[in-house]
């Protein structure tokens, strides 16, 4: 018995209803892309992660960050507490490393603005 | 021990503390709610009614008359922002001329003038009127007012001149004590040698604590539409059908502030707590307005609410002493014309019902003025900028709708009556009426409000106690790390 | 009186990509007046990724979008004042804000871009039944509270409206603690992106109820339980098919409306899309008065919004430096079958200075159709959509070159046989 689980393809706005088997064979597919992600989707589904950490500055309470690469779905949560543990200083620069190599995962989590003071 | 407790801080007790504070006497205002005007007093058609309606020799009709006659001096000292824009009765219907002449000579009983005028008259006054009107009943001395600020300005006037008011306090029970009465409240033990019972809905309930009574309080539910800012000349004149057995009708009128007004209808309800709005009602409100203004543009809502009438089972106000407790005054039934008797009926409590009482010597010092309001409109640009110089915050605008600036939230936050939420803020400048409903304004107000209370931004009330804006701080737990 | 070339009301994405826009035209007199208290808009609070796949060819999150931005006129020294609201704007483009250091100041100005953005649809304009308790807020205002002051604004949330930023709020919200029991869409489907269904809904168990609203609200001072009911086709309540849902916080995220309160009074004539009427080059019918933007027409993607942007300061800049307005002419465009609505909403066919770009959206969610730019009989352009949704907007453009005649023009939908 082979069974097929049914996903909407998220890479671009068109959306398309895919059919991934056990043996991972794709259908549905619009573009090559579809093929690559409903793979990854039922292997290893990965997502960005977006948040915020605390921030001492004169303007700004929080600073806003982003994984510099897709996490696995599955550690989004442990990754907001490490996230939600920090507290940093301005001057921020954007893009710069606020948590390195985040639970050892080989992503760091980077600044998504500039806070001068 | 307290001369004078008021209990209810709506439009009825903020005009009888004022009335009080020209005499030396140590008088209260307590209320239940977070804020003054917090409850019927801020949810209601927010009309100065001419006065051709109530019963020929009621309170309601002798109290009506002297009121609107009063206004237009409580405005200037006040600084209320009031309009005697006029109102029109109108009717579709030839069965109905008698009716409005019936109204007429009621009127004429009254005191009031008013006269009957034709379509083409009509036509020529409210062009936006439906084509079937056929009749309307014009009375000139009808206005509208802005319902939050009389309330507030009252009350600072009040404070201004040496009243005392507690708020957020729940009347639990009275006891007569050999010097008067000692009122309990959630909060503690109040005694005073005279009690005003202005409480609105709860009137009925607040006199039960005393003695048995013969009157009750029956609410009546009424929900309204606001309407967006669109074109201030659209109608010129409040518009009401002809009255039925359940009130004045479903109103259509200008606002104080050119917003648009439509509403109440009117449902009894047993709980006193009752404000929701329902759909079947607004759709009935909608199609009733429609019919006298058919081009109302329902598209521009921005806002629904409801508010209760405190409607008495007399029919008639109820300004007396409970029997055997002369010290004990009830002013009850406070439903229309409540907001053009209120000066009125501060008069008549204090004049007649508590003179023969307490000795009411004047202070010598009593400013029935307060420090007017710094209006945008009403001041030239020169008069802004000289403000902005001195006091830059003036500068700061942070409502987009109304154009609020953050000095205008500094300023009622000086006052003796002060904001002490968001919708108190709200009440008292107009930051966050606007079509976006405080979506822009609302964080500048709240951290305005933040910074002048020394608390921190999740201690910040919307309205009563307890109803925190903000919940979860984000980083209660965070430590230094950085990298 | 102070005078200025390029005048830009609001400094988001619209007025910051005009600014560039106009700069790069050769115009050196421009000025952004900002409201809030730092440039970017609403791209500030927007921290998820999803912008810039289109104009920088990357996914970018929301700040970084604007700082790339802000950048730009911070190293073309454009001037802008933050914390400055304009208070009015007259017929003859004089404009009135005003400041904490300059108070009330008067400018008028060459030309004038309107790039307001929007204010969210609320409470009160959608009549929602029940009590008015805190509690009930704009998904838009709970994001701002949860990203720019770090508040969050409740514990147990229900969704009205499956608009993107309602389902974005859905997954933020629950990352950072908080318990969202469920969204609510009036349509029988969503009108946000797939994707994002996926990645806030689906990834976090959150259901998605449609053809359902929001009944009642319950909870005198505090938000305490909500009511859904499913509708009809007509979109009336269904009796028999409530369910309540005991939560804290009910976000509204029931449309965006343009910011155009400056101009009401002016009677800038309006459109379906609450945007003033413009022209291909951005041009209101005041001339000089540009718009672009969500203030013009609701967008999706901020990319499109850049790109208006750069349009309208780019005319700007052309209207600056050119004084012959004698050849203006126009033709409607009008919205046909299946089109819900188009912007331009006119054609000056004697001022044709680039490629024209039609944007517009269809009335419901369509398969494989064609949509053709018609002058009378004649079809100037057709494209071929597999999908085409209203929440989607579709852009194509008619080369400069094109002849006009003097019928009207129309974008319709063909479908495919």
């Amino acid at each position: 018995m082979n069974a097929t689980k049914e996903l909407i393809c998220i890479v671009c706005p068109r959306g398309c209803r895919l059919q991934v088997d056990d043996d991972l064979n794709v259908s549905g597919q619009g573009c090559p892309r579809g093929v690559v992600y409903g793979k990854a989707e039922l292997l290893n589904p990965t997502r960005l992660l977006s948040s915020t950490v605390a921030i001492q500055s004169a303007h700004f309470a929080r600073l806003p960050v982003v994984t510099n690469k897709e996490i696995p779905k599955g550690r989004i949560f442990e990754v907001m507490a490490a996230i939600k543990k920090v507290r940093v200083h301005a001057p921020v620069r954007l893009h710069q490393t606020i948590i390195s190599d985040v639970l050892g995962l080989g992503i760091d989590v980077i600044a998504t603005r500039t806070i001068p003071e | 021990m307290h001369d004078v407790i008021i209990l209810g801080a709506g439009v009825t007790g903020a005009f009888i503390a004022r009335s009080l504070a020209r005499f030396r006497l140590d008088v209260i205002v307590i209320d239940q709610e977070n804020d003054v005007g917090n409850f019927t007093s801020m949810a209601n058609s927010a009309l100065i009614h001419s006065g051709y309606d109530p019963k020929p020799g009621s309170l309601k009709a002798r109290l009506n008359v002297r009121g609107n006659a009063m206004y237009d001096q409580v405005c200037e000292e006040l600084d209320v922002i009031f309009r005697r824009i006029g109102s029109l009765t109108v009717t579709t219907r030839e069965e109905d001329l008698p009716v409005l002449k019936e109204l007429q000579e009621r009127g004429v009983r009254n005191g009031v003038s008013t006269s009957i005028l034709n379509q083409e008259e009509i036509r020529m006054m409210e062009p936006e009127l439906s084509l079937d009107v056929k009749y309307a009943l014009y009375a000139p001395s009808a206005g509208i007012i802005d319902p939050f600020e009389l309330v507030v300005h009252a009350m600072e006037n009040a404070i201004d001149n040496g009243v005392k008011l507690c708020l957020n306090e729940k009347i639990t029970g009275i006891e007569k004590t050999a010097e008067g009465y000692c009122v309990i409240t959630s909060k503690g033990c109040h005694e005073g040698r005279l009690i005003v019972n202005a409480t609105g809905v709860n009137t009925d309930i607040v006199a039960e604590m005393v003695a048995h009574n013969d009157f009750s309080i029956n609410p009546r539910k009424g929900s309204y539409f606001v309407f967006d800012h669109f074109d201030n000349n659209f109608l010129k004149h409040i518009v009401f059908p002809v009255p039925d057995e359940r009130g004045k009708g479903i109103v259509v009128t200008s606002s104080y502030s050119y917003n648009y007004l439509v509403g109440p209808n009117s449902n009894y309800t047993d709980d006193r707590d009752d404000l929701a709005t329902d759909r079947e009602a607004m759709e009935y409100i909608k199609q009733h307005a429609l019919k006298l203004v058919p081009r109302m543009p329902f598209d521009k809502v921005i806002r629904t609410f409801s508010g209760l009438r405190a409607t008495s089972s007399t029919g008639d106000f109820i300004i007396e002493p409970v029997a055997d407790h002369p010290y004990f005054i009830n002013v009850a039934g406070i439903e229309s014309p409540g907001l053009a008797a209120a000066p009125a009926i501060a008069e008549y409590v204090v004049d007649t019902l508590i003179k023969e009482k307490l000795l009411l010597i004047p202070t010598g010092k009593f400013n029935p003025r307060i420090r007017p309001l710094y209006r945008f409109n009403r001041m030239s640009q020169a008069e802004i900028n000289a403000l902005i110089k001195v006091k830059p915050e003036f500068g700061h605008l942070i409502c987009r709708c109304e154009m609020v600036s953050e000095g205008h939230i500094h300023d009622a936050l000086s006052r003796s009556c002060p904001p002490h939420s968001i919708k108190g803020v709200k009440k008292r400048t107009r930051a966050g009426f606007g079509r976006c409903q405080g979506g822009f304004c609302q964080p500048l107000v709240l951290k305005i409000l933040s910074n002048h209370y020394h608390v921190a931004p999740n201690q910040i009330l919307y309205d009563a106690e307890s109803t925190f804006v903000l919940k979860d701080a984000l980083d209660k737990d965070g430590h230094d790390e950085n990298r | 009186m102070k005078t200025v070339d390029v005048l830009i009301i609001g400094g988001g994405s619209a007025g910051l990509a005009a600014a560039v826009s106009a700069y790069e035209e050769g115009v050196r007199d421009i000025l952004i007046l900002e409201k809030d208290r730092f440039l970017g808009g609403i791209l500030n609070q927007c921290i998820h990724p999803g912008f810039g796949l289109q104009e920088f060819k990357e996914q970018l999150t929301g700040p970084e979008y604007a700082e790339r931005f802000i950048d730009m006129v911070n190293e073309r020294n454009i001037a802008y004042r933050l914390d400055t609201m304009v208070m009015s704007m007259d017929d003859k483009n004089v404009v009135t804000y005003c400041n904490k250091s300059e108070g009330l100041v008067q400018i008028k100005a060459k030309t004038i871009i309107l790039a307001t953005g929007c204010y969210e649809r609320n409470a009160g304009s959608i009549a929602l039944p029940g009590d008015r308790p805190s509690g009930v807020i704009t998904a838009g205002l709970a994001q701002r509270y949860l990203n720019i002051d770090g508040y969050l604004v409740g514990k147990r949330i229900f969704i009205l409206g499956s608009g993107d930023i309602g389902l974005i709020m859905a997954r933020r919200m629950t990352l950072e603690g908080a318990k969202v029991l469920g969204v609510a869409e009036i349509m029988p489907y969503s009108n946000g992106l797939n994707r994002n269904i996926v990645q806030c809904l689906v990834d976090y168990d959150i259901p998605l109820y449609l053809s359902h609203t929001v009944t009642r609200v319950y909870g005198r001072h505090q938000l305490e339980k909500i009511e859904i009911s499913q509708v009809d086709d007509k979109f009336v309540p269904i009796p028999g098919t409530e369910k309540e849902f005991e939560v804290d916080t009910l976000l509204l995220s029931v449309g965006l409306i343009p910011s155009n309160e400056l101009f009401d009074h002016l009677g800038l004539k309006q459109d379906k899309t609450k945007g003033a009427l413009v022209d291909q080059n951005l041009q209101t019918d005041i001339p000089g008065v540009f718009s672009c933007g969500n203030v013009l027409h609701v967008h999706d993607l901020v990319d499109f919004v850049s790109q208006e942007g750069k349009m309208a300061g780019k005319m700007a800049a052309k209207y600056v430096f050119d004084t012959d307005r004698k050849s203006d002419r126009y033709l409607t465009v009008i919205p046909g079958n299946g089109i819900g609505y188009v912007v331009p909403q006119k054609l000056n066919v004697g001022r044709i200075e680039e490629d024209i770009a039609f944007k517009f959206r269809v009335k419901r969610p369509l398969k494989n159709v064609f949509v053709s730019i018609k002058q009378g009989d004649k079809t100037l352009k057709r494209s071929f959509h597999q999908v085409a949704i209203p929440s989607e907007m579709i852009n194509m453009s008619l080369p400069k070159t094109t002849s006009f005649d003097e019928a009207l023009l129309h974008v319709e939908v063909e479908e495919k046989r």
